[in-house]
């Protein structure tokens, strides 16, 4: 019957012996990629609430968010004002202050203490650390320098510092993630 | 795989006979390292670094997995257990300084090797594929060298995980994903270093099975030797046992005074002092570098602070630094001069100098801030290296008139070569 056609029975088992072969090498591999993914434990929801009422104008507190920090930072209104007169299409990555924080809550600047370059804590948060040319952060690894909406202004970082989900609880808790 | 004239394997012993017919163990020896290997007869000090290159690589799988036994990797000990090594394990400070500064011989070694390499040519026809091998157990050896750095969970282990996970980020779209893969996390954590462990536990053996086909490849066309003149008579050879391995010898003796000076009295000279603080993701350290050996490619990395075209800085960062050792991999096929040795090319013997000097510039600048003048010295160098392989390599080749290179190695070593001067008389007029 099929031989008629050139197919032999041998050619068919052949063919579908390999491609079961094929599919299930293809299958095996699925697990051996994903067991190095992030596991439950290290994505299990996180979030980290954060007393802000003694943060002072002009002063900033590292927190930990998915053990990464967090900037939490209260802009003074001199700091507002110059984040505001940037050219907004100037910038590598075009934001505005308000768009960079909670409506009403301009001066509460929150961001992830994670230079967008290669990862490190940028400075600036601690007291008394060089907050750079543009009065932000400063990233020392690479030489990344912030501006006061933590917007990237200068150095290899491609986009400006990442603003985590989050909410404020109450006028003094703020709650992330 | 073999000269005609190479002396053949004749066991005497019984055992050995017997040996011989089931598994002939004894006769690849003998072929590969001992009498049956015809090596040429003038090979330099330089052709000693091959050897060193693998006495490292025993070194460092004999120390790591002694280091092991002492190891837990788990972020909450692991520096601990380092310390603990350091001060109560017997003998435990000596394994690990050992091996933390074998590491550091390791690339001295493999770095002259490379070099000897583009001087003589030894990256030509007939030995692209050792070449390749190579540069395959060079990037092996970097992948393994950082993985190993990160174990000790110090400061400088943590930042360094971070940041070098952080160049796949520069990934369009998938980069992101691809970090969080490859740390299994936001973040350097208990899965990355436990990772990192079994990787750089593994890795070794990986590069010893590479190390193996790179002198399989070697042996096909035998050893190059410093005048690139092809070996054509028995007087051109001499074996490898017990030339060579005299010398070999002679070779770790110089090794071993320098490699035990470094471990003995100034164990920590290459290392960094911020590695003896525990890891800490809070903050990052002021001056954050690599190992002294990844100066030069980190020196490339931060050469880019300007997006071009619609490649961000990042990136081109990234592609560059990996750019930078890729090109290596085309290096047989660039240099299309038919002559190998550096010894006789007049114009590429200046230029790999220049190269040698824009290297240490680059290793200079991948270990300072960040900051003027250093960004725009990597700047100007990074230029230059890629130049050197893709601009000047390939023009030298095409206008240099190459000095004239001697009838044979004989000739080379002895001044005449008695062969050549019969074999015109010996041989009819074509």
């Amino acid at each position: 019957m099929a031989e008629a056609d050139g197919v032999r029975r041998r050619d068919f088992i052949n063919i579908a012996a390999v491609s079961a072969a094929g599919v299930a090498g293809v299958g095996v591999v699925v697990p051996l990629v994903s067991q190095m993914s992030a596991s439950a434990d290290v994505l299990a929801a996180s979030s980290t609430e954060v007393d802000i009422s003694s943060i002072q104008p002009g002063q900033a507190i590292k927190a930990i968010f998915r053990k990464q920090p967090v900037f939490v930072r209260n802009l003074t209104p001199h700091e507002i004002e110059e984040a505001n007169k940037v050219d907004v299409s100037s910038l590598r990555d075009p934001q505005t202050l308000e768009e960079r924080t909670k409506e009403g809550k301009e001066n509460w600047l929150i961001t992830m203490g994670v230079c967008t370059h290669l990862g490190c804590v940028p400075l600036g948060a601690g007291e008394g650390e060089p907050r750079g040319e543009f009065g932000g952060y400063f990233c020392p690894c690479h030489g990344s320098s912030y501006d006061t909406a933590a917007r990237i202004r200068k150095g290899p970082a491609p986009k400006n510092l990442e603003v985590p989900a989050y909410e404020f609880s109450t006028d003094t808790v703020v709650k992330i993630g | 795989m073999s000269f005609p004239w190479a002396k053949q394997y004749t066991p005497s012993h019984p055992f050995m006979q017997w040996m011989d017919e089931k598994l002939p163990i004894p006769r690849l020896v003998y072929n590969a390292v001992g009498g049956g290997y015809e090596v040429p007869r003038n090979l330099n000090y330089f052709w000693n670094f091959g050897f060193l290159a693998g006495l490292c690589l025993v070194l460092q799988i004999v120390t790591g997995v002694i280091m092991a036994m002492h190891y837990a990797a788990n972020t909450a000990v692991a520096f601990d257990t380092i310390e603990q090594t350091m001060r109560d394990v017997n003998w435990g400070w000596l394994m690990r300084y050992a091996h933390a500064n074998g590491a550091s011989a390791f690339f001295v070694v493999i770095y002259i090797h490379i070099f000897r390499g583009f001087f003589y040519g030894s990256y030509k026809a007939p030995r692209e594929m050792v070449w390749l091998l190579g540069v395959v157990i060079f990037l092996l050896m970097m992948a393994t060298a950082f993985m190993g750095y990160v174990l000790p969970w110090g400061q400088m282990s943590f930042w360094g995980a971070k940041v070098i996970t952080g160049l796949f980020s520069a990934i369009p779209f998938i980069g992101e994903p691809l970090q969080q893969w490859l740390l299994g996390g936001f973040a350097p954590d208990n899965a990355a270093l436990n990772r990192f462990f079994s990787l750089h536990f593994l890795l070794p053996f990986v590069i010893l099975g590479v190390v193996i086909l790179h002198i399989w490849a070697l042996h096909i066309p035998g050893s190059s030797n410093p005048t690139g003149v092809e070996v054509k008579s028995e007087s051109d050879t001499v074996p490898f046992y017990p030339y060579y391995v005299a010398k070999d010898g002679w070779a770790i003796g110089a090794f071993a005074i320098l490699f035990c000076a470094a471990v003995f009295f100034f164990p920590n000279y290459l290392g960094h002092p911020d590695n003896y603080i525990p890891a800490n993701p809070m903050s990052t350290p002021a001056h954050i570098v690599p190992e002294w050996y990844f100066w030069p490619f980190y020196a490339i990395l931060r050469a880019f602070t300007q997006d071009f075209l619609f490649i961000p800085a990042k990136l081109m960062g990234v592609l560059a630094m990996f750019g930078a050792i890729i090109v290596w991999f085309f290096l047989p096929w660039l240099d299309k001069s038919p002559v190998r040795s550096g010894a006789y090319r007049p114009l590429y013997r200046k230029f790999f100098w220049i190269l040698v000097l824009d290297m240490l510039v680059l290793f200079k600048c991948g270990g300072a801030p960040a900051a003027e003048p250093y960004v725009m010295i990597s700047q100007l160098a990074a230029l230059y290296y890629f130049a050197h392989f893709l601009i000047i390599i390939p023009i030298v080749s095409a206008i240099e008139k190459p000095d004239p290179l001697p009838f044979s190695i004989t000739e080379a070593v002895l001044g005449a070569d008695e062969e050549a001067k019969l074999a015109p008389a010996a041989a009819p007029e074509a």
